[in-house]
Parts: structure tokens; sequence; C-alpha cells
């Protein structure tokens, strides 16, 4: 049993508390602190996606009770992964929070972003679903915190709406719970995943209703169709750093949809029969589309950019509809790119916005530093709309590639191209509004009542910049570097797929040890 | 028994989602609230209903015993809608106190910003 397996989970939920009782009175302590911790992370990160490369999946049993009856995690390449892929992204969020003096507007902003961490680690690792369900309620707790960070009238409201929606989702999640404990008499997912091959098909009804309310519970967490209006909202009135950070939670949604419903729900179980794949791939296309549509019809900055992350997961949750190990490749490639291309127009944004008087897409006098803030913003949509030379090109081909599925082709090449384009040209409209007609228009209005001309505000510093260019950095190494990544994540949907693999490596350790 | 375990979850949970869908926080509040007892109750039901059986294995064998399983989903639970009810409070708290109305969707929120700005 590797102890480090469990580090992700325990680094941020020791440091959180240190940061919140003891250094609350001193920001620059609790930066130090908080830095130092995430680098640790992504240290460990590093170390279990290296270890998990080169073996099966690892158990790490709690208290070495054995499999089913005690809680364990599990590391396999997915799950480190995912785990690395929260690491760099926090680092480099946090690095941005700590250089545009976001941590310092409110209270608390390191404590809960460390929680946050947990959370989101434990998510990724916990191989039992009710654990799970308390790493989401421990993720969300501090995410209710980190959205209103900073007050202010609109965040206050957007949050509410946030809390109450993801509430109303953990409570489902209770009752998707409850359905699949009392019909199967275990949460523990490889467990699971063997008592649902002996259920008949005949006997299946209550573990269809937990499987599609499990789904609706991913879904609310991944904001696809029919439950996606609480993300526009929140993500763009939460303080922009949160915002970037929380292109991750999506993916935890993206995450448990992959793990659940292939090793628990899975494709070949005859219960469930495909179930989760016939419901998610029009929901899918109608998220893009919403998407989509929503980039083309916003009219401030910030609101556009979160549409095209509802979008970005409509292309994403349309490759893990099909539930072939091809597509999961495709997806995951497309979830890490996504979450970057994300996260680094939420910085971009917020570097553009601070410096204008509004975020509305209108022809404002130019910013300090106005064509490097634009070479930033077009580098960042070109990610994200998916055109050539960045990584988005190659995972929406990837993603294209995948699903050729004769049935499947007309709808979803369609919705990723027609998506795309609308996209490209929302996001083209926003740039030159925002970036080149705002050269033309003059400062008339120094002299009066403007107290500094924008042009005259101080430029971002090279540590406010260095976070948003690492962000693209990545887009450019996951698009340098696509061969073996690729390599890499079909060797990771291949194990996804393999669920007697996974069902021995959890089950069989117990009974050796 | 069963009836009463069963309406009582049904109830909860029908008046919890009325209640959600006010337009008002604290409703919704009470809303949430209604629905994690719907949940808790529920939960506990999923290990089966049985009376006078102590949830422990006893070791004076023979003695039946009821699942303990869901006594200590329904434990975590408690505790983790019972904090989130109390985070929620705050945070309805936070934005009645900011804007000074307690309605809970966002749609005339820019109009009204927009209408307000110009005059101040």
């Amino acid at each position: 049993m590797n102890h480090w397996i469990i580090v992700p989970v325990v680094l941020p939920a020791l440091l959180a508390p240190l940061i919140g009782f003891v250094m609350r009175h001193d920001i620059t302590l609790a930066r130090a602190a908080s830095l130092a911790g995430t680098v640790a992370l992504v240290a460990v990160a590093i170390g279990l996606t290296l270890l998990a490369a080169d073996g099966g999946a690892q158990v790490y049993r709690l208290g070495d009770w054995p499999a089913p009856f005690g809680i364990v995690l599990v590391l396999d390449r997915l799950s480190a992964l995912m785990v690395l892929l929260t690491a760099v992204l926090a680092l480099i969020v946090l690095v941005h929070a700590i250089a545009t003096n976001w941590d310092a507007r409110g209270r608390h902003f390191h404590a809960l972003f460390q929680f946050q961490l947990m959370g989101i680690c434990g998510a990724f690792l916990t191989g039992d679903i009710f654990n799970l369900f308390v790493f989401f309620e421990i993720l969300l707790i501090a995410s209710y915190g980190l959205m209103i960070h900073g007050g202010g009238r609109d965040r206050m409201r957007a949050g509410l709406q946030y809390v109450v929606f993801n509430l109303a989702g953990s409570t489902l999640f209770l009752f998707a719970l409850g359905v699949l404990y009392a019909s199967t008499g275990t949460l523990n997912i490889a467990d699971l995943a063997l008592r649902l091959q002996q259920i008949p098909v005949e006997n299946a009804a209550l573990i269809r209703v937990a499987a599609m309310l499990l789904m609706i519970v991913f879904a609310v967490k991944a904001a696809l169709f029919p439950v996606q209006f609480w993300l526009p909202g929140t993500y763009s009135n939460a303080p922009a750093p949160v915002a970037a950070l929380f292109a991750i939670m999506t993916k935890v949604g993206a995450y448990a949809i992959l793990r659940v419903h292939t090793i628990v729900f899975g494709p070949d179980i005859a219960a469930t029969d495909g179930l989760a794949g016939t419901w998610l791939f029009p929901a899918a296309i109608v998220t893009i589309a919403v998407g989509a549509l929503g980039v083309l019809g916003a009219s401030r900055l910030v609101p556009l950019i979160t549409f095209s992350v509802v979008g970005s997961m409509g292309t994403l949750l349309l490759a893990v509809a099909a539930f072939s190990p091809a597509a999961t490749t495709a997806a995951l490639y497309y979830l890490v790119h996504s979450t970057f291309a994300a996260a680094a127009l939420f910085l971009i944004a917020d570097l553009v916005v601070s410096r204008r008087e509004a975020d509305a897409l209108t022809t404002l006098p130019a910013t300090v530093q106005n064509g490097l803030f634009a070479a930033l913003f077009f580098t960042g949509a070109m990610g994200m709309s998916g055109m050539p030379p960045l990584s988005g090109f190659l995972g929406k081909l990837l993603v294209l590639d995948a699903l050729r599925a004769p049935g499947a082709i007309a709808w979803a090449w369609s919705a990723v191209l027609a998506g795309s384009l609308v996209t490209i040209v929302g996001f083209a409209r926003a740039g030159s509004t925002l970036f080149w007609k705002s050269t033309t228009v003059a400062v008339v209005e120094a002299e009066d009542a403007e107290p500094v001309a924008p042009a005259a505000r101080p430029g971002a510093a090279p540590a406010e910049l260095a976070p948003a260019m690492a962000a693209l950095a990545m887009l450019v190494v996951l698009a340098a570097f696509a061969g073996p990544l690729a390599g890499f994540l079909d060797d990771t949907a291949a194990q996804l797929f393999d669920r007697a693999g996974y069902v021995t490596a959890v089950l069989g350790a117990g009974e050796e040890g | 028994m069963e009836f009463v375990v069963a309406s009582s979850v049904g109830v909860l949970t029908a008046g919890g989602v009325y209640l959600i869908l006010r337009l008002r926080a604290f409703p919704v509040i009470l809303g949430l609230a209604l629905l994690s007892y719907a949940v808790n109750v529920f939960l506990f039901a999923s290990g089966r209903l049985a009376i006078d059986m102590p949830p422990i294995l006893s070791k004076y064998g023979g003695a039946s015993y009821t699942d303990p399983l869901p006594q200590a989903l329904v434990l975590t639970a408690i505790v983790i809608s019972f904090g989130m009810t109390a985070v929620l409070v705050m945070v309805a708290l936070g934005a009645y106190l900011e804007a000074e109305s307690d309605r809970i969707d966002m749609d005339r929120l820019g109009s009204e910003t927009e209408d307000k700005e110009p005059s101040e």
C-alpha cells in the first residue's frame, strides 16, 4: 500500500485549517504557505502520474479494511491525470490571484482555496460512491465561499442561486445513493460493478432510476443542457481567478460520468443497457448549440467566455456519450485542453476588464498594453474555438474522428462543426470590438470627470501576465506533444474500460492483504 | 409502517419541490430543508425497515440485527445538510442585505442597475 496516494487529499486538508486559523492576519504568510502547498501538490501529482503510468490501478485502503467494507482510494491513470491537471491549474490560478491582489479583497481566500483542492482531488481519487458524495460536498462548500469572495450585490445574488442549485443537486445525489444501496447493498464502485452484472434485466428498474439520477447530478456539475442554467450567471459573477479554477469543477462532473457510467453502469451491462449514452448524446448536442448561441449573443466579455465553456462541455460530453475507448481518448484530450483554454480566457479577461470601465462589448478608449492583451485574447480564443495551431483543433479533430459511427456522424459532426464556426464568429466579433475598434476611439473626457484615462492606468506587471501566458503555453505544449499524450490517454481509456481489471485491483487486493 | 414512511418521504419531497420553485429566498431555504429531511428518511429506509432490532451484531448469537450502514450514511448526510443549510442561510442573508431584496432570480438585476446608475 503506497501512502503517497492519499497525500493530494491530506496535504490541502492539513494546510487549509492552518492557513485559516494561524495565518489569517498575515496575508504574506498565507500566500507563501498556500503557494508552497500547491507547488508540493504539483510535485506529488507528477509522482503519482508516473506511478500510475507504469502499473495497474493501485488501491489505498483507509484503516487497512478490505475493500467492500472499508473505504478505498483508487489511483489509476485517469485519476492520476485528473489530479495532475487540478494541481497545475491550481498553481496557475493561485499565482494570478496573488499577483492581481484578488486574494486580499476578502477573507480566507487561501484556506478556502486549499479546501477546494482537497475536495477536487478527493473526488478524483475515491473508489467509493458515497465518499464521492462527501468530496463533492467538500468542494462545493469551499466553492460557495470562493464564489462570493470579495462580496458585492450581483455576486452575492448569483452565489445564492449557485448554492441553491447545487444543494438541490446534492439531494438528488443522496436519493440516487439510497436507491442504489437498497437494490445492491453496496456503495463501493468495484463491488457495484460486480453485483450489477448479476442483476437480471427484469429486476433492473430501480437500477435504471439510480443510474439516471446520478447522471442528472453529474450533469448539473458538468453544465449539461437541461441543467446548465447556473453556469453563466455563476462564472461571470465569480472573481476571475475563482472562475478560472471552476474550469476544473465542470470537469469533475464529466469525470464522474466517465467513471461511474463506464465502470458501474457500463455499456455492456444488461441492467442499464447503454442508457447513459442514449440520453447523454442529444443533451450534449443541445449543450453545444446553447453554448455557441450564447457566445454569439453575449453582450459582455465574461459571459461570452462562460458560454464558450458551456459549448466546450457539450463537445466533451458528446465524446463521452459514445462510451468507447477511442472516443474516451478524444474526450480526455479535449478535457485537458478545454480546462486550460477556459482558465486562460478567464485570466486574460480579468486583466482586460480591470483596465476598462466596463466589461460590455462596446468600443471604449483603448487600454494600456492594448496590443499585448489583444494577442493574448486571440490566442486564447483560437484555442477555445478550435482553430488550427493550438490543441483545440487537435482535440476537436480527435472527437470528430472518434464519432464516425453511422448513426452518430450526421448529428455529431454538424453540431461540433457548426458550433465551432459560430463560436469563432462570436469571439472574432468580441475581440475586434474590444481591441481593434477601441483604438479608433479618442479619449475625450480626460479633462473632466475621468480621473485617469484608461491608457494611463498601470499596465500589467510580468507577474500578472505570467499565469495567463502559462495557461496558453499549456495549450502549445498539448499541441506539440499531442502524440505521446495521445498514447498515454489511449492506455488510460483502455484501463478505464477494463472493468475486470479495476474490480480485481480493488477487491482482489483486499483478499491478499 | 411502510405506508407511513413512504408517504412521509413523498409529502416532504413534494412540499420541498414546491417551495424551491418559489421566488423568494426564505421559502427556497425551507424547501431545501424539507428536501433534506425527506432524503434522510429515505436513506434510513434504504436498509429495510425493521423494528426492535439493534444495528449491531450480537455476540450471543441468534439475535437478528438491522443494517447499520444506512444509519451511518444518514448521520453523515444529516451533518452535511445541516452545515450546508447554515451556509445557505448566511449567503441568503448576505445577498438580502446587499441587494435589499430577497428575490432569488437575477433577471431584473441588469436593467435595475442600468436604470439607477445614470440618476446617481
